[in-house]
């Protein structure tokens, strides 16, 4: 049984040979693994590719799009989603996802206003806003692996709810005004036309594709997201690296909490709803899987940068907002059906290493 | 033929298993030496992933002893077992289909410094590893048309070659291959072959679980055949006698 169907598929593969066939037939044997290889190669790249596309059409239908101070906008306005987007990345890399960013974004600001209340200090208040990130991604990252929990939607769920009330309730409900001048000039300072957020997330975002691409740790994340029972037998401490990403995440919400406090010169309970899922967009439009273990952070960012674009250009243009809300829900179901057609390109891929082997 | 030393780099004795009710494994004994070739046979069910889960750290014995060169020893954790010069070629390859070649070999151990950092905040040595594995593999005459791609675009012999080679590389010892050559092609079988028998010139003790009688007869120099979690026979396998060792197999005879 065995041999027969292995041999079957064999002779399948080698009817037509690459290196001993015909000329005709080997060319166009070359050709397809040729084309096959751009073709994955611009899926690859393809976010990159579309966001320019986008750019270029926007600067035609609008003189105001390539302005530096168009451009400053945009960045200050896509600051937090890009941030949150890169804590989201390694949650996803790890198959995972993390609901909970928004909320944690405005109990971030909130604890941080409150602090100013009674603290005058810049790095205070800072520190305090990324210590909350990092508690709620602690809590989120140990509640999942150590309460065994099937899958982290649930207690990222449960904490989007309990973030967001925590939020409310120190609060009272109320935007708290009033930001260190520091937290001021990080959310909505700019050097010139260039707004100092962006600044940040560059630099972050640089952090973590040294991360992700150079240490041990992120090699982790990957194999992980990759082959979590493998990485198991292998040795890697899973459940470690499960709980850093969302560790990581919660941080970046933090970080995320800071700019959105700046560029408003308040800490507000409202903060940040419905940024979770301009994260996980940004991140699937970058080409991340949810299968894990795909993504990286360059086109995390051009997914984050994307919406901001969409956004800016629709607003330019005077686009009805509920069609923004269209569109960007078309922009995604693009970005996973690339996904879906990348792997089609690989199993053609594998037949064409079979017969070349 | 190979030089076979007295003292098996690997035994069993009266290994023992239970998962509930069911008995998986019942006191079976099994020794492999350097450079030798064992194949482990046996239906569906009979216990030989079990058993190889045992020696490999996956699942601990209920009972009975492993011995590594001679001397008893206490397999915990599969890391532990690689540690001890075990390696495992799961049926499942466990390979990252999204990391290339050299992340594969290495994952788990990658090669990274400086010392005194902890592990996990250590950098990639990326280019030793990459050099490291392209002369593993060539080595071990496993071509791969590139070098920087995921093992995921490989075909299905190019990714058992590459699990193959990397059980070789760190093993010191002992090579378990769950069914290498069940998914593939006969070409592609055919390599697979080539290279276990490539282990056994390299003086690894190798043990092949395969339902393809064909292969074992090929490249096993002794055959143990399990039956319902208990060792029913073992034999040379040869032409001759391969009738007999699938009466053994599906219990056709005593
Ligand atoms: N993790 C497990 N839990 C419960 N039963 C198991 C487990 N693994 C194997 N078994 C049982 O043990 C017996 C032997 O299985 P296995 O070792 O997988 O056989 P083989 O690899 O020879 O096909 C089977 O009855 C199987 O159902
Ligand atoms: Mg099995």
């Amino acid at each position: 049984m065995e041999q027969s169907t292995g041999a079957s598929r064999d002779s399948g593969v080698t009817a037509t040979p690459v290196e001993h066939g015909p000329e005709t037939t080997g060319r166009s044997q070359r050709d397809g693994y040729r084309g096959l290889q751009l073709g994955l190669t611009v899926l690859r790249i393809g976010p990159l590719l579309i966001l320019l596309a986008v750019a270029v059409a926007l600067s035609f239908l609008s003189p105001f799009f390539l302005t530096t101070r168009n451009l400053g906008n945009v960045m200050a306005a896509t600051a937090a989603i890009a941030v949150l987007s890169l804590g989201q990345l390694l949650v996803i890399l790890t198959r995972g996802i993390d609901l909970s960013v928004g909320s944690t974004l405005a109990l971030a600001s909130v604890v941080g206003a409150l602090v100013f209340t009674t603290v005058d200090s810049g790095p205070v208040v800072i520190l305090a806003m990324l210590a909350t990130g990092l508690l709620v991604g602690t809590v989120n990252g140990i509640v999942y692996v150590k309460g065994r929990l099937p899958h982290p939607f649930i207690i990222t769920l449960a904490m989007l709810s309990i973030a967001r009330g925590l939020a409310l309730w120190l609060s009272g409900g109320q935007p708290i005004r009033g930001m260190p001048p520091v937290v001021d000039s990080i959310g909505g300072g700019s050097i010139g036309w260039f707004p100092v957020s962006a600044i940040l997330i560059l630099g972050i975002a640089f952090l973590v594709f040294v991360l992700t691409t150079r240490i041990v740790w992120g090699r982790w994340i990957y194999a992980v997201g990759g082959n979590p029972e493998a990485a198991r037998r292998t040795g890697i401490p899973v459940n470690k690296v499960l709980i850093s990403v969302y560790v990581l995440s919660g941080l970046m919400a933090g970080v995320a909490g800071i700019i959105t406090a700046g560029r408003l010169d308040a800490g507000s309970p409202t903060f940040g709803e419905l940024a979770e899922l301009d994260s996980i967009a940004a991140v699937v439009i970058g080409g991340a899987s949810f299968l894990g273990g795909r993504g990286n952070v360059l086109n995390a960012l051009v997914g984050a940068v994307m919406i901001g674009v969409i956004r800016n250009g629709m607003n330019l243009l005077a686009v009805d907002a509920f069609f923004q809300l269209i569109i960007i829900g078309v922009v995604i179901v693009l970005a996973v059906e690339a996904d879906v057609l990348r792997g089609h390109l690989e199993d053609r891929f594998r037949v064409f290493e079979a017969a070349r082997s | 033929m190979t030089s076979v030393t007295a003292v098996p780099a690997l035994a069993v004795r009266g290994a023992t298993k239970r998962f509930g009710a069911v008995l998986a494994l019942d006191g079976v004994d099994l020794e492999v030496h350097r450079g030798q070739v064992v194949a482990l046979l046996g239906d569906n069910g009979a216990g030989k992933s079990t058993l190889i889960k045992c020696i490999s750290g996956v699942h601990q014995l209920d009972d009975g002893v492993i011995e590594m060169d001679g001397l008893p020893t206490a397999i915990h954790s599969p890391a532990q077992a690689r540690d001890l010069g075990i390696e495992t070629v799961y049926q499942d390859l466990a390979l990252f289909d999204n990391l290339g070649p050299a992340a594969n070999f290495y994952a788990g151990r990658e090669a990274a410094g400086p010392r005194w950092l902890p592990t996990w905040l250590r950098v990639l040595d990326r280019k030793g590893m990459a050099s490291r594995t392209t002369e593993l593999l060539d080595r071990l005459q496993v071509g791969l048309p590139d070098m920087s791609s995921q093992v995921g675009l490989l075909s299905g012999g190019q990714r058992q070659a590459v699990a193959v080679a990397r059980a070789a590389a760190f093993a010191s010892k002992v090579v378990i291959l769950d069914e290498p050559t069940a998914a593939l092609g006969l070409r592609e079988s055919r390599r697979v072959l080539d290279l276990i028998n490539r282990l056994r010139e390299r003086d690894h003790a190798v043990i092949v679980i395969s339902h393809a009688l064909d292969h074992v007869m090929d490249i096993a120099d002794r055959a143990v055949v399990l039956r319902r979690g208990r060792k029913v026979g073992e034999e040379v396998p040869t032409r001759e006698n391969q009738q007999r060792i699938v009466s053994l197999i599906v219990g056709g005879e005593g």
